[in-house]
């Protein structure tokens, strides 16, 4: 699999620390309570994710791969969060973060969710390398992590990090699945890029109209309708 | 196959450079009548282009593929976008009268409109799984940009709505499609060809059948969330009845099958491995709980928009059912009633779509007594309806009346709650007809000019194909249902 100086092993447990990384930071996410911090954790995602598909790039000698990693590293680590911050700021939303399900249960389904992706997915890829098969269980975790917290927000913001920390783990299984083409990598950063874009005016669409971004207050809207 | 292949060269890149171009001149026009009749100009040569690839050769490069499956889902999408965009010249100009979308609106609305039926038509001819994935998450973004057109408080929670639940489809089937490409890495090879359909099938006979089940499921579950699957479906009433109709017409009649369409391509791929779990049942689960769902839910809709959203769902469900029944019966059952739904649903959303702006709302109760106070739209809407609650001669008679017979057939404990579904969706949709068609009108307001040209088409098929369908037409379809499987 490789032809560097590096042994194998290093290779392997190098390519999991960052991953298992993903999803521990994930974890992090789920119990942040103000959005603040939250903005904060997931650019830290972000970079535990661009060091993840760097050393990937590393691994398997694919130097597109980094391209892969400076999008998640410039985009993801620091775009974004800088423009949530400042939109956080202007539109006046409340800073804390509102659930829908307390953060102790959450975390437990967090722990559940986990347990299910390394059992659905070490079961399933006896055949596939290793290293690509624990990969895709670390992916497939933040993926469902991502999910579980887009569920349980109820803040539009908090909703759109669950997005994005979602994205974070399908750039993960992707890059991990190796000499996946070049196209599907830049279509997944161009899709964060147009979902950001549409986020964006959707944020300020519904800033016309509420004062605050909950998404609740959309939800009284639908009273009359059946 | 009848239609013999003789046409020289391949139309596929010329169906999806009109509506490109289109989408650019549209942007640039300011003129709000150009602009509408040169999108319904674009939409029809997009059709006639379409109709070429009925005599085309077969031909699966390394981006495009066209077979026999995906003409019949190319021809009747561009059939109903060029019908769609027909109805939607008049619906916006009452839109503009009213005042509810400006001419900058409109603009983005008709280069919208091309962009969508683009990505629409790259996702069904594309022979790549990842550019067929980014055409569908792109359709899925140019419609939330509709849906929240009228930017009132309700349209932008449906817009939001559907976002947030589209992109989670949208994520998952993409994990799909990344398990797709670690499955075939092994045997195919790295690189683009293992992405690439055609070659996927052709190797599927040596894939791991383990991991090509997970992916299976993620992708039945993303792509399932776009096709309004139960438990999956709750964007659809929000976002068909917010937007504005034309839209409402073109995510039932088309977006709905085309997401339907990638569930089929890999429900193939599964059934060229002979090891895998079989997708049927997984498929008849999901139709099934989506016809009962919304067979119940029929009942309670307030809104006129919201009525037929539900009974999209359930003819996705029904239309889910037959092809996880699968056998030549079932699929053919299940492509005719594919094709009947989305003529039928977009008929009913034309007439809708002028029934809203004649009576001024969409709120059930405050729209009575149609057929008196406006004769073609309430009699064309009493004929639509009566077509798609399955009543004969209408085609989705003939189609339901197939599934049926083979599901008592095959699975004779499945007909009975098939049957209980679609007798409860028939009681709803005419009980509300009554309420809507029948009786003392209710106050009106001005005379819309109404176009009941596209309406009046798809009727006349819809009822034409309920009585007779051309020998080629049935000999394609019962090709296509046999490669189904």
């Amino acid at each position: 699999m490789i032809e560097h100086a590096i042994t194998p092993n290093l290779v392997f447990d190098v390519a999991h620390m960052f991953a298992g990384a993903l999803v521990l930071i994930s974890f992090l996410m789920l119990y942040q309570d103000r959005l603040y911090a939250l903005l904060n954790v997931f650019a830290l995602q972000a970079v535990a994710l661009a060091l993840a598909v760097a050393w990937q790039a590393y691994a398997q000698d694919a130097p597109h791969l980094y391209v892969t990693a400076g999008i998640a590293l410039v985009f993801k680590a620091l775009v974004i969060p800088v423009a949530l911050h400042r939109m956080v700021a202007r539109l006046g939303i409340h800073r804390q973060v509102e659930t829908a399900v307390s953060i102790g249960p959450t975390m437990l389904a967090g722990i559940a969710l986990v347990a299910l992706s390394m059992v659905v997915m070490l079961k399933a890829t006896p055949a596939a390398d290793a290293l690509a098969r624990e990969d895709l269980a670390f992916a497939l975790s933040v993926v469902l992590l991502g999910l579980l917290m887009m569920v349980t927000r109820r803040n539009a913001v908090s909703q759109v990090v669950g997005f994005m920390s979602l994205e974070n783990g399908l750039i993960l299984a992707a890059t991990g699945a190796k000499g996946m083409p070049l196209v599907v990598e830049i279509s997944v950063a161009f899709s964060v890029l147009i979902a950001f874009i549409v986020i964006g005016i959707f944020l300020f669409r519904i800033r016309e109209r509420f004062d605050t971004v909950d998404v609740d207050a959309l939800d009284r809207f639908r009273g009359g309708r059946a | 196959m009848t239609v013999l292949a003789t046409l020289p060269f391949n139309p596929a890149p010329v169906i999806l450079a009109i509506p490109a171009v289109a989408a650019v001149l549209l942007a640039l026009i300011p003129s709000y009548r150009v602009s509408a009749a040169l999108n319904v100009g674009a939409c029809a040569l997009t059709f006639l282009t379409a109709l070429s690839l009925l005599v085309a050769p077969r031909v699966a490069g390394p981006f495009l593929i066209v077979d026999d499956l995906n003409i019949v889902f190319v021809v009747l999408n561009t059939f109903v976008a060029f019908t769609t965009s027909v109805f939607s010249a008049s619906y916006i100009a009452h839109e503009l009268e009213t005042g509810r979308l400006t001419p900058l609106h409109l603009r983005f609305y008709h280069a919208m409109y091309q962009v969508l039926l683009a990505a629409m038509t790259l996702a069904l001819v594309s022979n790549n799984l990842g550019v067929m994935w980014v055409a569908i998450e792109v359709a899925t973004l140019t419609t939330v940009l509709m849906v929240g057109l009228y930017r009132t408080e309700a349209a932008i929670e449906a817009a939001w709505k559907y976002f947030m639940l589209g992109s989670v489809g949208i994520a998952l089937a993409l994990f799909g499609t990344i398990l797709v490409y670690m499955v075939a890495q092994p045997v195919v090879g790295e690189g683009p060809d293992a992405m690439v359909w055609s070659v996927l099938m052709q190797h599927a006979r040596n894939f791991d059948p383990a991991l090509l089940n997970v992916a299976f499921v993620f992708l039945l579950l993303g792509y399932g969330t776009k096709v309004g699957l139960a438990p999956l479906h709750a964007w659809l009433p929000d976002a068909h009845s917010e937007g504005p109709t034309p839209i409402s017409a073109v995510l039932s009649g088309l977006l709905l099958n085309v997401a339907l369409y990638a569930v089929l391509r890999f429900k193939l791929l599964m059934a060229a491995h002979p090891g895998t779990l079989a997708p049927g049942p997984l498929m008849m689960a999901m139709g099934l709980a989506s016809l009962l769902l919304a067979g119940f839910m029929l009942y309670r809709r307030r809104d006129i928009k919201r009525l037929f959203a539900y009974s999209s769902i359930e003819h996705m469900g029904l239309i889910a059912f037959a092809f996880g029944l699968g056998g030549p019966v079932a699929n053919f059952a299940g492509l005719l009633h594919m094709t009947m739904h989305s003529l039928t649903k977009s008929a009913i959303f034309f007439a809708v779509g002028h029934v809203c702006q004649v009576k001024g709302t969409q709120k059930l109760a405050d729209i009575r007594g149609l057929t008196t106070s406006h004769p073609a739209l309430g009699w064309g809407l009493v004929v639509a309806v009566a077509a798609i609650a399955g009543l004969p001669p209408a085609g989705v008679f003939m189609s339901e009346f197939l599934l049926v017979t083979s599901a008592f057939a095959h699975r004779p404990w499945l007909a009975l709650p098939l049957v209980a579904g679609l007798l409860l969706a028939f009681g709803a949709l005419m009980v509300k007809l009554s309420g809507i068609a029948f009786g003392a009108p209710s106050p009106g307001t001005d005379k819309v000019k109404a176009s009941h040209l596209p309406m009046t088409v798809h009727l006349a098929l819809v009822l034409v194909a309920g009585l007779y369908l051309p020998p080629p037409l049935v000999a394609w379809f019962r090709h296509v249902a046999g490669l189904l499987g």
